[in-house]
């Protein structure tokens, strides 16, 4: 067919972009060309949009081996020990397809961890759902979780920790990110560079069938008459086929044949081969007819567009094609030899003998797009006036009970527990504390991870809530015991060409480098996505933090549950009573203006650290970090996990009760110490300048602040567990 | 006392199987699903996951793997054979041990611990121990048991069931039912008490930082009982 | 009235299930199978006596709640 600025516009191209194609190449594109320069231009694979923000970031540190820019990022964990670890988005196939697109996110960012070599430890998720009326949300929201746990179950890789959050800015347009880690070797790794002429290209694992391909191109009337059932199909997942393909390629691994490797993700054999030849400074030629295909009659814009799961294209040592091929026969995997590595640095495909692509490959990569978006700087709201007689009439208890019954509070064990987190024999901390947490196998160490994003936070000052994100995954990390290491970030936005949504994308990205790089807490790997909307409306902006720490002896490790009676409780950090963009402001009083809690890096990292110390030395036998809800939520939570109550007292130096607990003030942490220790922890304390209060002691079995304000933990226990049970089962 | 633990296309609690039998004394060998021989074992054990990614009927497609056919000879000539969660399922497939295991009651996934009583402590595999209950973790998303009353007559006559689901004080309830599981069975025997199979996962609680620790009682038993 | 209606996967849709039977069906010896994919049946007993409005309700099932459009067709096959 014929190639012309309207088909270009077809494939999500502008008229620009499609002239610039014209002049890079110097001739009109055939339709597999374009095909190919748009899967690798659009934004998803480009990052047209948010190259020029993203190299603001901080990616360095002493423990990072790989940055962005690879499959994954790495980091050092010691003893030769590395952990592999990255989140990405699917949202729009989850809206469309909630269980095969939530499965496959989570087969895709598994597969970019094993591709570097590294067996996957552990899954997390964030996902996000419209409003609990909302007519869909339910469903979406079984679908996913099913997805999720299908995929993940049938791995054999524990799911260790989520977060799940309903809002209605997601009504028309979920969020599904997946975050996997993986453990590998430091000397073992393996990276997507190709090196070498004249070496094999491989393809192995599942046949190339006619999923998920560009649906923009597919409208346009390309192909015979047979439209309806060339219509572009969702992508479906195959645990069983990529759990084989994992143990296959683990085992091809361990030799030493492999040059290159690269998971067939987004825009499948054209990006995987792209990227080879581009980081490798070489050209790729490849016979498509050599290609296993599902279907019958796929044309080369077909094979090279689609998106079948559970692929991999590898550049192997000469001469290492027979001991691999076995390797994948072994698992009943296709196994072909589609092309070579050449000197020409151009992508060169054949099909039926004939050449049917030839671009350079710089054009693909170096030359693609990349725009400065305008976008319009978020002003910091005033601060709001709440009257006293709003809330001076409140009852706590009452108020508590609403709170820890709040769809974005409220235990999420209906979630979990349909996903398998116990796998592998290594999980010590399971879903539903402040992190997951795994042994490194057969060694005393153990790693934590948590998935963290604050779309409230981010909305009201994008600034303000990206440097919030990265905290709250600092202070998670650090509740459970873990040194924080590093990053990984899903950038969920609406349109990069709607100024203000652009502007949120641009501060929560400078708000998120400044956090991570005063926190010494670099990114390492991340994803964007964009045009997540619902017509014209964008969502919240809802950037996911996922952070990993280690813990270098795994019997230190913190829980939150409240282990013993008469213990004394203390809040780390100071509260001054910031009730703006808090859930009790939102929930309670229905007042959704005004700043979000401010950060103080100083006392972030201080305070953090200050416990670290403290953990280190056993003096802490609970923690918790406070966030959504305030500090009456945090301890809630503790004495529901640990079954056992509190005795409560409000320090005198602040403001109302209401504020005191409710409040969303950073930096603060709630810690059990047993009274033998309290002085030397105050000392610990008060040497760093730490500030912290005296919370409350343990008892056996009741929240009490009070004669007229207490509650035993039974019924707090019922508000927290039932909602979301309830809400599933009708 | 040497053991052996198949591998089939999609288990992924062979390795867990492979450390705790290892933990406990076992000499323990891995098995590929297409070899046609067994090492000698005292011990072979079906291990949990997905073979063949539960597709079909969970199990179906393991069953008529080549080497289920030693594992069935080597069952009918009195070796001991331990399925556990998809090997049960396995087990069940290749009709050694009676019964079906259907989808769980309410259509989910279940990873939790729970509370199970030993039923029969005249085989080899429970004998000796002190516990009369035990908590373990399941994680399955098809453990609901089920047969015809006449095969539950002649489980219960010959005293086949091997556990049951219960609360931690023994009480076998249906309030303690995870997955709605026929008299809240949660393992059973083949005749001859050889042959076991169960949903729970044993190899998931064999140190106290893990969900708990009576998977330790399960294999110190075991092994001493072999010996 | 008992209508039978099958749902199948759509062409172009990956059948995981039907491929991995197809490769166990191999392994156990049956030669010459070259594809199997595998679908769901279902026996739907109705009040309605009207064989027309009887597979109009079915059909609306079938889009409603049968089967998932997205990725599989239905197919009414019998009805008696």
């Amino acid at each position: 067919m014929i190639v012309n600025e309207k088909v270009a516009i077809d494939h999500g191209l502008k008229k620009d972009e499609y002239k610039k194609i014209c002049d890079l190449l110097k001739r009109t594109p055939n339709i597999t060309e374009l095909g190919i320069f748009s899967a690798m231009w659009n934004e998803h694979c480009s990052y047209k949009s948010s190259r020029i923000h993203l190299k603001k970031l901080p990616t360095k540190g002493k423990q990072v081996i790989q940055g962005p820019g690879e499959n994954a990022g790495v980091i050092d964990i010691g003893d030769n020990d590395a952990i592999v670890f990255k989140i990405e988005s699917h949202n729009h196939p989850s809206f469309i397809e909630p269980y095969q697109g939530a499965a496959t996110g989570v087969g895709g960012i598994m597969r970019d961890v094993f591709t570097m070599g590294a067996r996957p430890i552990a899954n997390l998720n964030s996902i996000h759902f419209g409003s609990t009326q909302h007519k869909k949300t339910k469903n979406l929201l079984r679908g996913v979780v099913h997805g999720i746990g299908g995929y993940g179950n049938c791995m054999g890789v524990p799911t260790i920790a989520g977060q799940t959050s309903f809002d209605s800015s997601y009504n028309g347009n979920i969020l599904v990110n997946a975050m996997t880690l993986g453990l590998v070797k430091k000397n073992k790794i393996f990276y997507s560079k190709a090196a070498g002429l004249n070496k094999p290209v491989i393809y192995v694992g599942s046949k190339t069938g006619r999923d998920g391909i560009h649906g923009a191109s597919m409208a346009s009337a390309s192909f015979d008459d047979k439209i309806e059932e060339k219509k572009p199909t969702v992508q479906v997942g195959d645990p069983f086929t990529e759990k084989l393909l994992l143990e296959a390629c683990l085992e091809l691994m361990a030799g030493d044949s492999i040059i290159a490797i690269q998971d067939m993700g987004a825009a499948g054999l054209t990006s995987s081969s792209i990227e080879m030849a581009s980081k490798g400074n070489l050209g790729i030629e490849i016979n498509l007819n050599k290609v296993p295909c599902r279907e019958s009659k796929m044309t080369p814009y077909e094979i090279m567009l689609s998106e079948s799961q559970e692929r991999m294209l590898i550049v192997l040592e000469n001469g290492k094609e027979e001991q691999a091929k076995k390797i994948f026969d072994k698992w009943n995997l296709d196994f072909a030899v589609i092309g070579k590595t050449t000197k020409s640095k151009k992508i060169q495909l054949y099909f039926d003998n004939e050449l049917v692509a030839n671009i350079p490959v710089n054009t693909l990569v170096e030359n693609s797009p990349m725009y400065d978006r305008k976008w319009k700087k978020a002003k910091l709201p005033k601060k709001i006036k709440i009257k006293k007689e709003d809330i001076n009439n409140l009852k706590i208890i009452e108020v508590l009970k609403k709170i820890l019954a709040n769809p974005n509070i409220c235990s999420k064990e209906w979630i979990w527990q349909q996903y398998d987190h116990t796998v592998m024999g290594d999980t010590i901390q399971k879903p539903g504390g402040d992190s997951g947490v795994v042994r490194v196998h057969g060694t005393n160490k153990a790693v934590a991870a948590s998935v963290d994003s604050s779309a409230v936070y981010c909305w009201a000052h994008p600034l303000t809530g990206g440097k919030q994100i990265v905290c709250e995954s600092f202070r998670n990390l650090i509740s459970v015991g873990a040194k924080p290491i590093a990053i990984t970030n899903c950038l969920n936005f609406g349109s990069p060409e709607n100024e203000e949504n652009m502007g949120e994308f641009v501060e929560c990205v400078q708000g998120i480098g400044e956090a991570s790089s005063y926190l010494k807490f670099p990114v390492v790997s991340g994803n964007v996505s964009f045009y997540n909307q619902t017509k014209d409306q964008g969502i919240k902006p809802t950037p996911s933090i996922g952070g990993v720490g280690l813990i270098k002896d795994y019997t230190k490790m913190i829980t939150m549950d409240f282990k013993e009676v008469d213990n004394s409780v203390l809040v780390i950090g100071k509260t001054e009573g910031h009730i703006d963009q808090s859930l009790f402001a939102r929930v309670i009083i229905n007042e959704k203006n005004g700043p979000p809690p401010e950060i103080n890096l100083f006392n972030e990292k201080n305070n953090g650290e200050t416990l670290l110390k403290l953990i280190e030395n056993n003096l802490i036998k609970s923690a918790h970090d406070i966030s959504l809800g305030g500090i009456i939520t945090a301890v809630s939570k503790m004495c529901i996990k640990g079954n056992k109550g509190i005795n409560l007292k409000k320090p005198k130096y602040l403001i109302n009760e209401i504020e005191y607990f409710f409040s969303e003030d950073q930096g603060r942490y709630i810690i059990e110490i047993n009274n033998s220790d309290l002085k030397k922890v105050v000392d610990l304390l008060n040497k760093n300048a730490v500030h912290y209060d005296e919370l409350g002691t343990i008892n056996e079995n009741m929240l009490f602040l009070n004669e007229k304000t207490k509650v035993t933990i039974d019924e707090l226990k019922e508000f927290n567990t039932k909602w979301l049970k309830e809400y599933m089962s009708n | 006392m040497k053991s052996a633990v198949i591998t089939f296309p999609g288990s992924n609690c062979d390795r867990d199987m492979d450390v705790a039998l290892k933990k406990f004394g076992f000499k323990n060998k891995m098995v590929w699903h297409q070899d046609v021989e067994l090492p000698k074992s005292d011990l072979v054990v079906l291990p949990g996951g997905f073979s063949y990614g539960d597709y079909l009927r969970c199990g179906s497609m393991a069953s008529k793997s080549k080497i289920m056919q030693s594992v069935i000879n080597f069952a009918n000539s009195g070796g001991m054979v331990m399925g556990i969660c998809n090997g049960f399922q396995i087990l069940v497939e290749t009709g050694l041990v009676p019964g079906v295991l259907l989808r769980n009651k309410y259509l989910e996934f279940i990873c939790k611990n729970v509370f199970v009583k030993i039923r029969n402590k005249n085989s080899d595999y429970f004998k000796n121990i002190n516990n009369e209950v035990l908590e373990l973790h399941i994680a399955h998303n098809e453990g609901n048991y089920f047969c015809t009353n006449d095969q539950l007559k002649e489980i219960e006559d010959h005293n086949q069931i091997a556990i049951n689901y219960c609360n931690i004080d023994g009480k076998i309830e249906e309030k303690f039912n995870p997955n709605g599981s026929l008299k809240n069975i949660a393992g059973i025997f083949n005749k001859e008490k050889n042959v076991l199979g169960m949903m729970p996962h044993p190899e998931r609680m064999i140190d106290p930082s893990l969900s708990g620790n009576d998977g330790s009682l399960f294999f110190k038993n075991l092994i001493n009982n072999l010996k | 009235m008992k209508i039978s209606v099958i749902i199948t996967l759509k062409k172009d849709v990956l059948d995981p299930q039907g491929k991995v039977i197809h490769q166990a069906l191999d392994g156990m010896g049956f030669d010459g199978v070259n594809e199997v994919r595998q679908g769901k049946y279902f026996e739907i007993n109705t009040n309605e006596t009207n064989a027309k409005k009887a597979k109009d309700k079915v059909e609306e099932m079938c889009k409603k709640l049968l089967a998932n459009l997205v990725i599989e067709n239905y197919k009414i096959i019998d009805t008696q």
